[in-house]
């Protein structure tokens, strides 16, 4: 049993000048044989890790990482929590996370700040007015918290706004999602690190995974840099490297893998206390703790795994937020990033089980997998224990790219993907 | 950021290129024959290579022609640019 935290830990720990603290997770060495191993430890791996032993039972797991935890895309997003989606697949999906949000620092002993700021989603002309307030009453439909605001009232709610009607994409309108809001990344993997591992999960570091066995239709164990882990079930929570983890095992997968980039500022006062998005010109921000911007930019269109990116998609997002926050012109950026997305052609998710038996994927959130992390990792758990996936991710089955009844949230999901 | 050796242009900033996907992928010949698994396997399914893969490229702001590359994806190095209707080399 691990020490609670609480103010009283805190208190206790300071006279020893913080330096006795004991260790958050262990540093084993991988088991010959496991039940199951989750290949990838971001916060998704870690959430289906930590479910699979809370709910399922299944302590004898293990998860496997290549470098360290939630150095990944864990560590790279911009942090934005939100369940605006407008197909019903999707606000069942992103919303039953950001029902586990809501509890979460609780449930974990572990502050990951959430915070319920606001998201607020622009219109910059008529047909984002249109697709927007149509999404704001099919988010109502499905019991997901929606306004439509007008210029004034997001002028208002986000003062800093240039609501000129003279900039080149004007501020029409917007939608507002009070629910939403931020988390810290670090925080959510860390604490799925901790309460995974006290229930006897293993969480295997710097063990890269180089092969995949297979015994006719079904897994057998995988290869890793570590040696072999013999294993029936087999979670891929691999992110960018999802088709790479796929080869292995003689799949194929729908994905194309895209670097992603964001960036942060020097640290300022308080200056704006929501999150605000452009689906048209393609900028959102927000501020951290720290007093930071945190600014996400779009992918770039060829595939690459260099965590890099052009240096014109950070361009172009600057420019948009200098004409939508013209107090920002003289702020200097601090540091810029790359991740690399998993990107579907419906720009949803894959939480599926495969043609091989015990090989299950849980892939392809592209740019907006953050805010899924506690509900991805429910529903991934449940579908590994079962075999048989959750009624929330059925729709999000490898096999629509066959069927054709793709969750078509291109467009709709209120970014740009 | 990068700088791309258009076949019909020369060297070029990558800004002007518009990157189109994965080269090589054939046309179904017999569209009404195709199954369902076939026609998944045309249009979503990818081989998207961490490594050497073949991809084209459009010249967007340039010539605005179509052409093939050679590229490597985890270090964006370009191997070889060739026009379309080329053959792929084999290495």
């Amino acid at each position: 049993m691990k020490n609670k935290y609480s103010v009283f830990s805190l208190i206790k720990n300071a006279f020893s000048y913080h330096e006795n603290w004991e260790k958050a997770w262990k540093d084993p060495t991988p088991k010959k044989e496991y039940d199951a191993v989750i290949v990838g430890g971001g916060g998704h791996g870690l959430a289906t890790a930590y479910y699979l032993a809370k709910k399922h039972d299944m302590k004898n797991i293990a998860v496997v990482e290549k470098g360290w935890i939630g150095g990944g895309n864990t560590g790279r997003n911009t942090t934005i929590i939100r369940s605006n989606y407008l197909w019903d697949a999707s606000a069942g999906l992103y919303d039953h996370a950001l029902k586990i949000w809501e509890g979460l620092s609780q449930e974990l002993n572990y502050n990951v700040m959430f915070s319920q700021r606001g998201v607020m989603n622009l219109a910059h002309n008529l047909q984002d007015v249109r697709d927007l307030k149509r999404r704001t009453h099919a988010n109502r439909l499905n019991g997901i918290d929606a306004v439509y605001l007008n210029t004034d009232e997001v002028k208002k709610f986000c003062p800093i706004i240039n609501t000129s009607p003279d900039i080149r994409y004007p501020v029409l309108g917007g939608t507002l999602q009070r629910r939403a809001g931020t988390a810290r990344h670090d925080a959510v993997a860390w604490g799925y690190a901790r309460g995974a591992d006290e229930m006897g999960v293993d969480i295997i570091q710097n063990c890269e995974v180089i092969g995949i066995k297979r015994n006719g239709d079904a897994v057998e164990g995988i290869e890793t840099t570590r040696g072999f882990i013999k294993t029936k079930k087999i979670g891929v929570v691999a992110a960018g490297h999802s088709s790479v983890i796929a080869n292995m095992a003689g799949l194929r997968l729908p994905l194309e893998s895209k670097p992603l980039q964001a960036l942060v500022s020097e640290p300022v006062k308080p200056i704006i206390d929501t999150v605000v998005m452009s689906n048209a010109v393609h900028a959102y921000v927000s501020q951290s703790d720290k007093g930071e911007l945190v600014i996400g930019a779009g992918t770039d269109d060829y595939v690459s795994y260099t965590q890099k990116g052009s240096h014109q998609i950070v361009e172009g997002t600057l420019n948009a937020i200098l004409e939508l926050y013209p107090i920002f012109s003289r702020m200097r950026m601090l540091r810029q990033w790359g991740g690399i997305v998993d990107i579907c052609p419906d720009a949803s998710p894959i939480l599926s089980k495969t043609s091989i038996k015990g090989l299950y994927f849980n892939c392809g959130w592209g740019t907006g997998g953050f805010k899924a992390t506690p509900g991805s990792g429910d529903l991934f758990a449940h579908t590994i224990a079962n075999d048989e996936p959750h009624k929330l991710n059925a729709a999000f089955n490898l096999n629509r790219f066959v069927s054709g009844d793709l969750v078509d949230e291109h467009g709709a999901a209120a970014v740009a993907h | 950021m990068f700088v791309i050796n258009c076949p019909y242009c020369g060297e070029r900033d990558q800004q002007e290129f518009k990157a189109g996907g994965e080269a090589h992928i054939e046309r179904p010949k017999q569209p009404t024959e195709l199954s369902d698994d076939e026609w998944a396997e045309y249009l979503f399914m990818r081989k998207n290579i961490k490594g050497v893969q073949f991809e084209r490229w459009n010249h967007a702001h340039g010539c605005r022609k179509w052409f093939n590359m050679v590229r490597d994806t985890s270090n964006d190095e370009i191997k070889l640019v060739y026009k379309m209707g080329e053959k792929p080399p084999l290495e």
